[in-house]
């Protein structure tokens, strides 16, 4: 068995995103020994993948401040259970790690959302985040040929992203309606920050075709995609690339928050003033709070770190902030709420539950998650159903079912690392 | 008047109210099936789904080898969503102590007419690799099935809609006896004879009935095609299934149709809640590992609990409920409730329509153990 690795923190961090590592440097600034775990191999969240080496970035600010008030980092470790209060344990490359805490912040993030259409288990159709992702990592992407489709903001970063890695994009889809695009602009406008990054990205985004009210219909190819059919004001339309991006807005990583017993409302933590979830000494900040970019994760991940630090005074002045940030994010919510067309996209034979290959007919017979998940085993693979359910809740309205652990799969062995010494003696092997 | 009327009212839609629901409708009853859920979405989708013969006492070998034949009949109609496999089961022996226990289980199942197969070491390691070195041997019962519970259950109920039964799904039971069940809704249903097939909520409904809450937990793994290919059991698990107040771990793993290995058991009483327990997990695990090192490298995807129906000498109740003559039990099935659905259908059946069963009944009658005092 491999050898269990302990440790103890004041504060503990989940997720080292921009959320994540405000909070934890934060906590840190008050004087708490701060850890802050994540499952990439280097902070920086999704959004600022790769760039917490590089000069001129937000995040090599918060790096510097981080390391300066002496948080511990720990990368490539992925929280899958909590055994007990006040410890989580996460599965490292060398071994698990036994991490106990008094105050916790989670700051998890979110994922794309995606969409079954008829040709989106292709290869080369990606989520937006994920092929950037790739690329960052070194895929190369110059002279390939990338649409771009689904919803929200993060649409514009990858494919500004893309371009300026050398990739030709036809066209972006984003399925929203002009009318709520200019309502969202509007908002845009009062955030300073956000209208010099809109400005930036319209630079590095000119000249490539932008099309609201318009997704794709239908991917193909014989190997890989080939061309994607979308639509576009009510007509379709084929656009031969190499790479589908394709992501429909974000839905937030909640499922730890649920297992450690917080309360959720549609899917989001909900929290105090102070960011403390409905369970005292747990914290949450960034999208699992609700979905609103980087600004607002920033402000939250701050209040968090100075409440559970000790310091909550300190976070009072910065609730205006949040709430100007806030009311932006219930724009955003509105601009990138899905449209009632979209659940027609897939046909009965396409395949939502990827995990399991559940087609969208097999699931339509079945009026609850559960009744769906035991009959045709949808969600119960590898994924957990964090795609097919946030799908399935959009195309059906159904309601997942209660997390257990381990909330990512994890090695046998380390499900058997953690045992309290009271249970030990109570428990009798079947031989007795 | 907004009472619905029926020959039969089966309450719970696992695999046993499944079962006797196809059983009362092919005799021609009319039958209803309320369940609060879903189809089986109790110990039907929490258990691991096999179809074994055991032989903890007379009656239940009886019990449970009449209804692994009543599965072998069924099994062509079977649709392949309900991945009946019959793989067989190994017995596993770590020691000559337990060896002997080999023969006499080989003996006890030749005399009943069950094949088996007396497994020395190197049979046993050539059978199931990675199993721990050094096992003392085994015994093959290769007539012993695993399948997929929800979807057999969900077989069962389509069979008996196809005879006319009507399914009630998502409607809570407030009230059950003399000839009435009454939903949260306030819907009433009237029957000549109503089947309280609830599992361990049975005796929420009618107090009682002699069934506790036996909480077990089980773990599964991704998908690893070949890693082992019988269901396997350590000898100990008699100990451990039968002991009736001890928490216990037994090593039982099967190999599922899809490669997935599916990893019991547990079996803690007084726990109400179905959260994880922490040091249970850990320590049915452990055993599994200890049989079975290389587990130890499989990535685990999920975990869960659920909840069987103990009663106190370990057999099931099926057959009248003393006090009212119209309401019918079908419950208390343990661990073995999909193995023993059809044969209770059966029983319970003979009894409702005055036939001949095809085993002695009396071990099975709910009058054959105290009721649990109500407010006790």
């Amino acid at each position: 068995m491999s050898n269990i690795t302990r440790d103890q923190f004041d504060v503990l961090v989940v997720g080292g995103g921009p959320a994540g590592l405000a909070a934890a440097t934060c906590a840190a600034e008050c004087g708490r020994h701060v850890g802050v775990v994540d499952d990439n191999p280097a902070l920086g969240g999704q959004i600022w993948r790769g760039e917490v080496g590089k000069a001129a970035s937000e995040a090599v600010d918060w790096y510097a401040r981080l390391r300066a008030a002496g948080a511990n980092v720990l990368c490539g470790a992925r929280v899958f259970h909590q055994p007990e209060p006040e410890v989580l344990l996460a599965e490292a490359p060398d071994g698990p790690l036994e991490l106990k805490y008094k105050k916790l912040i989670l700051a998890t993030g979110a994922r794309e959302r995606f969409l079954p259409f008829p040709g989106w288990t292709l290869p080369n159709v990606m989520g937006a985040g994920g092929l950037q992702a790739l690329v960052k990592s070194g895929l190369p992407i110059a002279g390939k040929r990338v649409v771009v489709a689904g919803s929200g903001p993060l649409l514009l970063a990858v494919a500004a992203y893309l371009r300026q890695h050398g990739a030709e994009i036809p066209i972006i889809c984003e399925q929203a309606s002009w009318g709520s695009l200019v309502g969202f602009s509007l908002a845009l406008l009062r955030q300073p920050q956000k209208v010099r990054q809109g400005f930036a990205l319209r630079k590095q985004l000119a000249g490539i075709s932008f099309a609201a009210s318009s997704w794709p219909v239908s991917a193909r190819g014989e190997r890989a995609v080939e061309e994607v059919v979308i639509s576009q004001s009510g007509k379709n339309k084929t656009v031969p690339c190499d790479y589908l991006a394709c992501g429909f807005h974000l839905v937030p990583n909640s499922e730890l928050a649920a297992l450690l017993g917080c309360r959720l409302r549609d899917d989001l933590v909900q929290v105090d003033d102070y960011q403390q979830t409905s369970v005292a000494g747990i914290f949450c900040a960034g999208e699992p709070t609700g979905i609103g970019g980087l600004e607002l994760s920033l402000v939250e991940g701050r209040i968090a770190g100075l409440a559970a630090g000790g310091s909550a005074p300190a976070a009072k002045p910065l609730f205006a902030e949040r709430e100007k940030l806030r009311k932006f994010a219930r724009v955003l919510d509105r601009t990138f709420s899905l449209r009632a067309e979209l659940r027609g996209l897939p046909l009965p034979e396409t395949i939502v539950c990827r995990c399991e290959d559940v087609t969208c007919s097999r699931l339509a017979q079945h009026t609850s998650w559960r009744a769906a998940k035991l009959q045709t085993r949808c969600g119960m693979g590898p994924c957990q159903a964090r795609v097919c359910g946030p799908a399935t809740g959009f195309l059906f309205g159904w309601a997942q079912d209660s997390i257990r652990p381990p909330i990512f799969p994890t090695r046998f062995e380390n499900l058997i690392t953690f045992s309290p010494e009271a249970e030990r003696s109570e428990i009798t092997g079947g031989r007795g | 008047m907004s009472g619905l009327t029926y020959d039969v009212v089966v309450v719970g839609a696992g695999i046993v109210g499944a079962a006797c629901a196809e059983e009362c409708a092919r005799q021609g009853l009319r039958v209803a099936i309320i369940d609060r859920d879903v189809i089986g979405g109790g110990a039907t989708a929490a258990g691991m789904g096999h179809i074994v013969v055991m032989d903890d006492s007379e009656a239940q070998f009886a019990l449970t080898r009449y209804s692994q034949q009543l599965w072998q009949q069924l099994r062509q109609e079977l649709p392949a969503d309900v991945e009946y496999e019959p793989c067989g089961t190994i017995w596993v022996a770590t020691d000559e102590e337990e060896m002997a226990e080999v023969r006499r289980k080989q003996n006890y199942y030749a005399q009943r007419g069950v094949p088996t197969e007396v497994l020395d070491p190197q049979t046993l390691e050539r059978l199931e690799p990675n199993l721990r070195k050094g096992m003392a041997g085994g015994l093959l019962v290769p007539e012993d099935v695993v399948l997929y519970p929800p979807c057999a259950a969900r077989f069962l109920i389509e069979r008996a809609q196809g005879a006319g039964a009507k399914l009630h799904l998502g409607s809570s039971v407030s009230q059950i006896g003399n000839g009435l069940v009454r939903l949260a809704d306030g819907t009433e249903f009237s029957a000549a004879a109503i089947i309280n097939a609830a599992g361990a909520w049975a005796s929420a409904l009618n107090p009682g009935v002699n069934v506790k809450k036996r909480k077990g937990h089980l773990a599964i793994t991704d998908r690893y095609p070949g890693f082992i290919r019988h269901q396997l059991v350590e000898l100990g698990y008699l100990k451990s299934a039968h002991s009736t107040s001890a928490d216990s771990v037994a090593f039982n793993v099967q190999p599922r149709k899809t490669g997935q290995i599916l990893v019991g058991s547990s079996r803690q009483y007084g726990a109400e809640h179905g959260e994880v327990d922490t040091g249970v997990l850990t320590r049915m695990l452990q055993r599994a590992q200890e049989y079975m090192p290389r587990l130890a490298e499989l990535s685990t995807i999920r975990v869960w609990t659920g909840f069987r129906a103990a009663t106190p000498d370990k057999l099931p109740l099926i057959g009248p409920c003393l006090g009212d003559p119209a309401l019918f039990l079908a419950t208390g099935h343990e661990g073995l409730g999909i193995t023993t659905s059809l044969a209770t259908a059966r029983l319970l059946v003979d009894q409702i329509a005055g036939r001949n069963p095809a085993i002695p009944i009396e071990p099975y009658l709910p009058s054959r153990v105290p009721a649990e005092h109500a407010y006790a």
